[in-house]
């Protein structure tokens, strides 16, 4: 069986929907963010498929959103340390600040 | 010329002398106070001789000028700081001087001030010899001296005051001298009070002068009056006359402002000899003669003069008929021949009203010290009721104070019936006899003189002898130091008024000749100017020779004798328990009488508040209160009454802050805003998965709506 550029949309489209699932789903705040990995790597698995057909953009895109994934990971865990020193928790669920 | 030259020596010897006794008298024996205080005023008397006999020689020389020696400038610049503009236009400098100034006028009471002072001080040598503040005693009559020589000497008005004000001081000092007695202090309190009110108007006067003259100087303030650019009768003019009029009557006691010479009594004898008969009760007198270029142009305020004065003279010796005080006699006595020099100043007859002066000093120094030497016989007594038979007991005192009674009385040929007599002809012969009213009043004033006198002494030395038994074993003649001063003033008594025998009785006026630069300028000017300004010296000589002049004269010695006639038959046999005739014909007459018609009472009511009508204050205090009531009341009504309108204002603005502006508009919008911001408030919970969830099923509907369109 061949491997066609639907089948890497397919696996894309797989990790998207458990990328978000995780982040809706899930209280812990650090599976949170591996969720948002799972995400940006559905889309960098997106990019690089689609590279296939219309040449290395995509791939050279997918190196920025690597970067970018790196660089929010860093932030986030940042905010998270920052914040677990604040409340003592990692729980999604206690963090309600954002309201009124 | 060294006496004139040095004329400041004068006030400066009792000066010096009353700053030792405040500095070092303390520590100085009897003696040596005697020494210095009495001594510097027996120098400043030889002084004082031989000044003025130097003048006359000098003043023959030139002009008969009067001599004016400035020591230096005491206030004014020269700069032109103090300069100003006269009312009536001319430029002036305000500047005084400390000068001398010696004119026939000052000259004449230098003499007698000295004089005077000086056997009052040998008497007080006799009479303070028990007397605890031996030294204080002498100090503040040195300081009395240089006082009165300064107000004397002194060569402008400014001047003038600093001595008035220095003897109103010592009067003070020696009325409270006995000060554990609470009515000494009293009385010299009161005496120092009503001054005050005189000594207002004084300064006042003295301002106007400054202002409408240009000058306070005596020669300059002379000299612009004499210069003819003020009209007679100018009413500034007037004022100022008034002004000074006013103080004068504070000073020398007249009415209304005389209630604290009677009461000044409670100082020692001596004092009231010499401070309040003799020398400074005489010291308005000396003003308003010293004033009299001004006063000859307001003929209305020389009619307040002779008004007052007669009105004074009559009054006070009113009420001498009835009291029993030695003293308080004299005192009333003194207040109303002070009136009879007011009444000879205001008619215009300067030189007879200072005549009088100089006539009552030694008569009426006499009259006191020979009190003095009574109640000093008397261990302390002073009441007459508890007197009588002392003549051949104190026979020296005796004769003395008969003489001196005979003067007063005006008995030819004592001093006082040149002086009165002189005095009731200007009265008369004034103004063609306009003033004739005020003839009868000083007439009838002459009759009570007259006989308030000689109810003294008969009281005193020829009624049968009402004194105490253990006084009686005591009485004494006094010592020589009392004797001879008393002797000497008897003398002047006799002889002073020689010094003014009138023409008509073939004499020459001596006196009025030496007075002459002083006044007679007046008449010349005046006569120039017109007949509204009387005066004096030349204009009745020729009606001296008039028969009414002898009629008057025969009339006044009648009056005497009728005096001392009826006091001889009403206290001739006076024995204990008599009544007075007066109460006898008309007892409420004697009751008014006796009681000084309630003057006193009545000033109570009017201005010091110490009677009441009930709880209410009258007269001054009354207005007072009053005001007060409405201040209280109106004004301070108003004020409370805008200060509650306005906190009603703020109450009510301060609720209409609260609660419409602050209440309504701000909280109210808010609220609504808050109520109305809950339902929306409701999506926001804060959790960020939810928003997330949110999100992708917002994202998932749009895909589903485009997929499924």
């Amino acid at each position: 069986m061949e491997i066609t550029t639907l089948h890497y949309l397919v696996v894309a489209a797989a990790l998207f929907i458990i990328g978000t699932i995780g982040v809706l789903t899930r209280r812990n705040v650090v599976i949170i963010l591996m969720s948002i990995e799972l995400i940006l790597n559905a889309v960098n698995l997106n990019l690089v498929a689609f590279s296939r057909l219309y040449g290395l953009h995509g791939q050279v895109f997918s190196i920025f959103v690597i970067t970018d994934a790196a660089a929010e990971a860093a932030v986030g865990l940042g905010i998270l340390i920052a914040f677990f020193r604040n409340k003592e928790t990692v729980n999604a669920d206690e963090i309600d600040l954002l309201k009124f | 010329m060294f006496f004139l030259n040095h004329i400041w020596v004068i006030p400066l010897l009792p000066a010096l002398g009353a700053a030792l006794m405040f500095f070092f008298g303390r520590k100085l024996s009897k003696s040596a106070v005697n020494f210095f205080c009495v001594g510097a005023v027996v120098v400043a008397f030889a002084f004082s001789c031989f000044t003025v006999l130097q003048y006359t020689g000098w003043a023959a020389a030139h002009n008969h000028q009067p001599f004016e020696k400035i020591v230096y400038t005491w206030l004014g610049s020269g700069t032109g700081h103090l300069g100003y503009t006269t009312a009536s236009g001319g430029a002036a400098d305000f500047h005084v001087d400390a000068g001398f100034f010696l004119d026939p006028l000052s000259a004449i009471w230098l003499l007698f001030v000295t004089g005077v002072g000086m056997l009052i001080h040998i008497y007080s040598i006799g009479y303070m010899a028990h007397e605890g503040g031996y030294y204080r005693f002498f100090g503040y009559m040195n300081l009395f001296m240089f006082s009165m020589l300064t107000l004397i000497l002194g060569n402008n008005y400014i001047l003038l005051f600093v001595g008035w004000e220095g003897v109103g001081l010592c009067s003070y000092l020696l009325i409270g001298f006995y000060f554990l007695k609470k009515s000494a202090t009293n009385a010299a309190n009161k005496a120092f009070i009503v001054n005050r009110i005189g000594d207002a108007g004084f300064i006042l006067g003295i301002f106007t002068i400054a202002w409408y003259l240009g000058s306070v100087r005596f020669t300059q303030v002379n000299e612009v009056a004499r210069s003819g650019i003020f009209r007679i009768g100018d009413p500034t003019l007037t004022l100022a006359c008034l002004l000074l009029f006013v103080g004068a009557c504070g000073k020398s006691a007249q009415v209304p402002l005389y209630v604290w010479l009677p009461d000044a009594m409670e100082g020692p004898t001596p004092v009231s000899a010499l401070i309040h008969a003799a020398t400074m009760v005489t010291a308005g007198v000396y003003m308003v003669a010293r004033s009299n270029a001004l006063f000859v142009l307001a003929p209305n305020a020389m009619k307040v003069v002779a008004i007052i004065g007669a009105v004074t003279a009559i009054f006070a010796a009113s009420i001498g008929l009835v009291q029993n005080d030695i003293k308080r006699v004299l005192a009333y006595s003194t207040v109303s021949q002070l009136g009879y020099m007011f009444l000879a100043l205001g008619v215009g007859a300067f030189a007879a009203g200072v005549f009088h002066v100089f006539t009552h000093a030694f008569f009426k120094a006499l009259l006191f010290l020979g009190a003095g030497s009574v109640i000093h016989a008397l261990s302390g007594e002073q009441d007459m009721r508890h007197m009588g038979a002392l003549a051949h007991k104190i026979p020296t005192t005796f004769k003395t104070m008969l003489i001196a009674t005979l003067a007063i009385a005006g008995i030819f040929p004592f001093a006082g019936f040149f002086s009165k007599d002189e005095i009731l002809w200007q009265a008369w012969a004034s103004e063609n006899g306009a003033y004739r009213v005020l003839w009868y009043i000083g007439y009838a004033t002459a009759l009570m003189t007259a006989f308030y006198m000689f109810r003294l002494i008969y009281l005193t030395f020829w009624s049968p002898s009402r004194v105490e038994h253990e006084v009686e074993h005591h009485i004494h003649e006094s010592p020589k130091s009392m004797t001879v001063p008393l002797i000497i003033l008897a003398f002047f008594s006799i002889f002073a008024g020689f010094l003014g025998w009138p023409h008509s009785l073939k004499g020459s006026n001596r006196f009025e000749k030496f007075l002459e630069p002083v006044f007679a300028r007046e008449a010349v000017e005046s006569e120039t100017r017109g007949k509204e300004a009387q005066l004096a010296a030349g204009k009745k000589e020729e009606e001296h020779s008039n028969p009414t002049e002898y009629l008057l004269m025969i009339l006044s010695l009648g009056a005497a004798f009728a005096g001392w006639g009826l006091a001889k038959r009403s206290y001739g046999k006076a024995a204990e328990g008599y009544r007075e005739p007066i109460d006898q014909i008309a007892h409420p007459a004697y009751e008014v009488l006796y009681n000084k018609w309630y003057v006193d009472e009545a000033y109570d009511y009017l201005f010091t508040g110490r009677r009441k009508l009930g709880p209410v204050r009258l007269g001054v205090m009354g207005a007072g209160d009053a005001a007060w009531a409405f201040d209280a009341n109106f004004v301070d009504g108003g004020v409370n009454g805008a200060g509650w309108t306005t906190r009603l204002i703020a109450t009510i603005s301060a609720w209409w802050d609260k609660w419409i502006i602050d209440g309504l508009l701000v909280n109210g919008i808010a609220f609504v805003t808050r109520i109305a911001s809950y339902p929306v408030r409701l999506i926001q919970w804060g959790l960020v998965q939810w928003y997330a969830f949110v999100m992708v099923a917002g994202i998932l509907g749009f895909v589903m709506y485009y997929v499924f369109r």
